[in-house]
């Protein structure tokens, strides 16, 4: 069976496995950087992209996940996890991983009482997807290369470069699994293609 | 097309603070220092509850100048703390936007028969809890955010590990039981018959549940997580111990990493001396703030 991670320093991690595991791989929640040799894909999951940040360089994290990306291994990034992908994070200096040509505004959206859910399409996903946006960034601006996969009111929610894919909200804290579904099967594309 | 305040995006927003510190601040500074040490959100306050508790007279909500310094300062959420029952205090909250309120026990309580009915509010609320009837009662009054009560300002765990037990073995209890023994269990408990039947469906509280009230160690902190905590509240512990900065750092890691022992014990070296410390026994039970709610 397939394995995907999900990074498990801090934020909602046991919804991403319960959604992982209804979409019929394995999940594995990842503490130590060790464990990503034995996955397929990995899903950075929505928390505080701060926090994370500082365990990521606390237990040396940063090259393992830069490695792991550019080893053509998917991953999937939901809001702090999409602001950990980001190339360039407006009004900041430094980005993250820079795994992804997107410009990224955090907190984009206002703060906790603008957070909101909405019924959006999704390319490649389906119709009337449930998504929650809680203090919520979007995407900016994006590269020519990056398939823009979500709008809402304007502002791109939802993307995808190659084996990267992210969004601003959270497919997770609903039973929807589509958008999982999605990253599932980009996995298992990806095993394919680097076996051959 | 969008909804603003839904109980997913309320109970969502804690959700992503899970296994992670919640550190009591009073000033800018002290919000980027918590930041900075990776904290998930900062408690805005006027004074910590050991200064609350030193004070005396009446605690209240804090000067609003103080949440606002602290809501420029970070861009982490913000919370702040109302007095139980207080709706205007709440509401004055909610204008200014914070992120989350804290309808605390760690403030005079302003209505001594009533809480807030946090379901009429766009902001969440956490509130504390001391067994599973005070937190059935909490979430069917609309809480998003549950953190057991502990004996805040005190620097000891005793408390928070009685409550913390308590709800979880109570949860198990619930678990196991049949349907039909549930109607009197809720009668014993105080509890919404309705939210006791959802977290024997679940298996767990609907909402998230962090631990509070004497978390002074990154081994306390520890504890709490392996008691079953989804995340962690430090107020004085921080500010009054040493050295703030690396004693943050610490028990940041020791709340991701709670059953590392080797980390923590190295982790755990040299932070110099934690805040002093209340034995239970010797606060008058008027003084109790655990005892505060209804």
């Amino acid at each position: 069976m397939m394995k995907i991670g999900v990074l498990g320093l801090q934020g909602a991690v046991r919804e991403h496995v319960r959604s992982i595991e209804a979409s019929g791989a394995e999940g594995i929640i990842v503490k130590k950087k060790e464990q990503l040799e034995e996955i397929d894909g990995l899903i950075l999951p929505g928390g505080e992209s701060t926090t994370m940040r500082r365990l990521i360089d606390k237990y040396g994290f940063f090259d393992a996940l830069v490695e792991f990306g550019n080893q053509g291994k998917p991953i999937f990034g939901t809001c702090a996890g999409l602001i950990l992908l980001a190339g360039e994070i407006a009004g900041q200096e430094n980005a993250h991983l820079k795994l992804m040509d997107i410009k990224v505004e955090r907190n984009a959206f206002g703060r906790q009482r603008e957070s909101f859910e909405a019924e959006l399409p999704i390319k490649g996903v389906g119709e009337g997807f449930n998504a929650v946006f809680i203090r919520a960034p979007y995407i900016v601006d994006v590269n020519e290369n990056v398939d823009v996969l979500a709008v809402y009111n304007d502002a791109i929610v939802a993307a995808r470069q190659g084996h990267f894919l992210c969004s601003a909200f959270h497919p997770e804290l609903t039973d929807d699994d589509r958008m999982t579904a999605y990253f599932v099967k980009m996995v298992e594309e990806s095993l394919k293609e680097l076996a051959s | 097309m969008s909804n603003l305040g839904t109980d997913r995006v309320k109970r969502g927003m804690a959700e992503m603070q899970k296994g992670g510190v919640i550190m009591d601040v009073v000033n800018a500074e002290q919000a980027k220092l918590a930041e900075e040490a990776g904290a998930v959100a900062v408690m805005a306050l006027e004074r910590v509850p050991s200064d609350i508790r030193a004070a005396g007279g009446v605690a209240r909500m804090a000067d609003p100048t103080i949440v606002e310094e602290v809501m420029n300062a970070v861009s982490i959420p913000v919370m702040a703390k109302a007095r139980i029952g207080h709706i205007v205090e709440a509401r004055v909250l909610e204008a200014m936007g914070v992120d989350y309120i804290d309808e605390s026990e760690v403030l005079t309580p302003a209505d001594e028969v009533y809480h807030l009915n946090k379901a009429d509010y766009t902001v969440p609320f956490v509130c504390g809890c001391r067994d599973l009837g005070e937190a059935s009662r909490r979430i069917g009054e609309g809480a998003s955010m549950l953190r057991t009560k502990g004996e805040p300002g005190t620097g000891n765990i005793v408390e928070a590990v009685r409550h913390m037990r308590e709800v979880q073995s109570q949860i198990r209890k619930l678990i196991g039981m049949s349907q039909d023994e549930v109607m009197t269990f809720a009668k014993e408990l105080g509890a919404p018959y309705n939210v006791l039947l959802e977290i024997k469906e679940k298996g767990r509280l609907p909402v998230v549940n962090f631990a509070a009230g004497g978390v002074a160690t990154p081994a306390d902190a520890a504890l709490m997580m392996q008691l079953g905590a989804d995340g962690v509240f430090v107020g004085s512990g921080i500010f009054k111990s040493d050295n703030p900065e690396k004693f943050a750092k610490a028990v940041v890691e020791a709340t991701t990493h709670y059953e590392d022992y080797e980390l923590i014990g190295q982790i755990s070296k040299g932070l110099g001396t934690a805040m002093k410390g209340i034995e239970i026994g010797t606060i008058a039970p008027e003084n109790r703030m655990q005892d505060r709610g209804w």
